[in-house]
């Protein structure tokens, strides 16, 4: 079974990276890197992106013409979406223990920031016991 | 085994592989090694041999074109060792070469069911089983797994490496287990081709098309299976299983994916042929005695499968099958469909006394299925309300896209007709 992890993290909360001292923000960084991998190398990962920062995003509509219209830089924003990974675990329970191991990523000084990680079962095409 | 008369070259090879495998294993005594050194000879061999003919003996040429793999390896991993100044091996690996001959090679000796059983070990979880098994002993590359359950190449790659390295660490012997836990084992094995097999049924349209090759896959091994243990009437349950479930597999799904209930579907779409081969196992499995789940699972899809239309289905038969497949497996799945055959039988009234009583276990507690049980027996009840409120509960809890656009349709449904 599929899972979404995302990592939220609230603006103006103890995710800004920008605002750490160089080793902290490297430590972080070798962490997502090494993290990645680990789930690579047990077989588990789907895909695992991090997400370019918020004051870029735009909201895009279609108007009346079926073009897109855009609106966006949301300061206002209270949380946003930093990044995510899909993972294809044997157990919900799994896919909660990686969850938790992502929470833990350090933050200023080493320690952890156990951040809250939202996991999302992704739906599947058909129910399993449809014979 | 024989391979059929006129075997494409893809197929022969798919049969060749888990024989090959378990010659190399044989003389090589290393697992993972050998896996990969097999997988190399089976690609090495589908390109080669559409363009230069088929060799005289293919298995030999097989055999002989992945020894040679392992051997490099062997040979690469010395000189490792030797550079490293760690271990240097006792044995030259010219001398690891000559202990080879092995007079099962020319015998023709069938490893595939030693195979099976070391690849669904049940110190490997049913994921990396089911991995294993379709590249070991299914000879599917990495990359055709991996496109069947959606996961990148790397990943899939990973999954079968920990696979091999957990059947090391746990020092299974490539040997037939004997006795009771050679029945325990052989269940494992059941169980993953089912996995397998259900894992491609339940595909429908579009991207995950390709899956349904899981259930040909599933369906190909478990034949494999059966002319190995013919005797065993819990695989030739199973293999009936499969066939008649697969039977209606064009009239399950609608034009666009979506899900058709089984008493609504087109049964002239349903492939006699399958169900006569199913219904013709099922038949001389079951006069010889000994009864198991999956006969009995297999019983009840030959009673569908033999009926006109769902009204015409013998539900006084499948309830009583029902009731004896409850006391053989604690599933509270089968206890659901135990009181959907219920009602077919006593009324809906009776089925949903029965799902109140089951209401308690814990393993069914928020469960969907529970729900959309409820939500039918309702209908059938003349409780629209009831069933609409239930048809939307279920279908906000399954995980299954289908299956809660199936939900979500059926509540839409009674919310018009109450206008």
């Amino acid at each position: 079974m599929k899972y979404l992890l995302m990592m939220h993290t609230p603006s103006g909360g103890p995710y800004q990276i920008a605002s750490w001292p160089k080793q902290d923000i490297k430590a972080h960084i070798a962490f997502m890197v090494g993290f990645a991998k680990k789930l690579g190398a047990s077989g588990e990962l789907v895909s695992a992106e991090g997400l370019a920062a918020p004051d870029q995003a735009k909201r895009v509509r279609a108007g009346k013409d079926g073009k897109p219209i855009t609106d966006g830089v949301f300061p206002e924003s209270k949380e946003f979406l930093a990044g995510y990974w899909i993972v294809d675990v044997d157990s919900p329970e799994r896919a909660y223990q990686i969850a938790s191991q992502a929470s833990a990523a350090p933050g200023p000084g080493g320690a952890p920031l156990n951040m809250a990680i939202e996991v999302r079962e992704v739906m599947s095409g058909a129910p399993k016991d449809w014979l | 085994m024989t391979p059929s008369p006129h075997p494409s070259a893809q197929d022969l090879l798919r049969d060749l592989a888990p024989q090959v495998l378990g010659a190399v294993i044989r003389r090589f005594r290393d697992f993972a090694a050998s896996e990969d050194a097999v997988q190399e000879a089976l690609i090495a061999a589908a390109t080669q041999w559409p363009r230069d003919g088929l060799p005289e003996n293919p298995r030999a040429w097989l055999i002989q074109v992945a020894s040679r793999r392992v051997a490099d390896h062997v040979r690469a991993e010395t000189a490792r060792r030797n550079r490293e100044a760690i271990v240097v091996s006792l044995v030259p690996p010219e001398e690891q070469l000559a202990l080879a001959a092995d007079e099962a090679d020319a015998t023709g000796r069938d490893d595939t069911l030693d195979l099976l059983f070391m690849c669904c070990h049940p110190a490997l979880s049913p994921s990396s089983a089911i991995a294993l098994t379709l590249r070991a002993v299914g000879g599917l590359t990495t990359f055709e797994i991996a496109k069947a359950f959606l996961v990148p190449e790397a990943t899939m790659a990973q999954r079968i490496s920990r696979a091999k390295q957990s059947i090391k660490a746990s020092g299974v012997p490539f040997k037939m287990p004997e006795g009771e836990e050679r029945a325990a084992r052989l269940g494992a094995v059941m169980h993953v081709l089912y996995l397998i097999f259900s894992e491609g049924y339940t595909a429908t349209s579009g991207p995950e098309l390709h899956r349904s090759d899981l259930s040909g896959e599933a369906l190909r091994l478990t034949r494999m299976l059966h002319r190995l243990v013919p005797d065993d009437a819990e695989v030739a349950g199973l293999l009936s299983l499969m066939l008649l479930t697969d039977a209606r597999r064009a009239a399950r799904t609608g034009p666009s994916g979506e899900l058709i209930p089984l008493d609504q579907q087109d049964r002239t779409l349903w492939e006699p042929s399958a169900i006569a081969e199913g219904v013709a196992l099922l038949t001389a499995t079951l006069s010889r005695g000994s009864i198991g789940p999956y006969q009995v699972q297999a019983a009840i899809a030959a009673v569908h499968d033999e009926a006109a239309s769902a009204q015409d289905a013998d539900w006084a038969q499948i309830l009583g099958l029902y009731g004896l497949l409850q006391r053989m497996s604690d599933n509270p799945m089968v206890t659901l469909n135990h009181a959907v055959a219920l009602a077919m039988v006593h009324g809906p009234a009776a089925g949903l006394d029965r799902l109140d009583a089951l209401a308690e276990d814990p393993r069914l507690q928020g469960h969907h299925r529970l729900d959309a049980v409820r939500a039918h027996l309702l209908e059938r009840a003349g409780d629209h309300e009831g069933a609409i409120a239930h048809y939307r509960r279920a279908a906000e809890r399954t995980t299954s896209t289908s299956e809660r656009d199936y939900l979500l349709m059926q509540a839409a449904r009674l919310s018009e007709t109450r206008k």
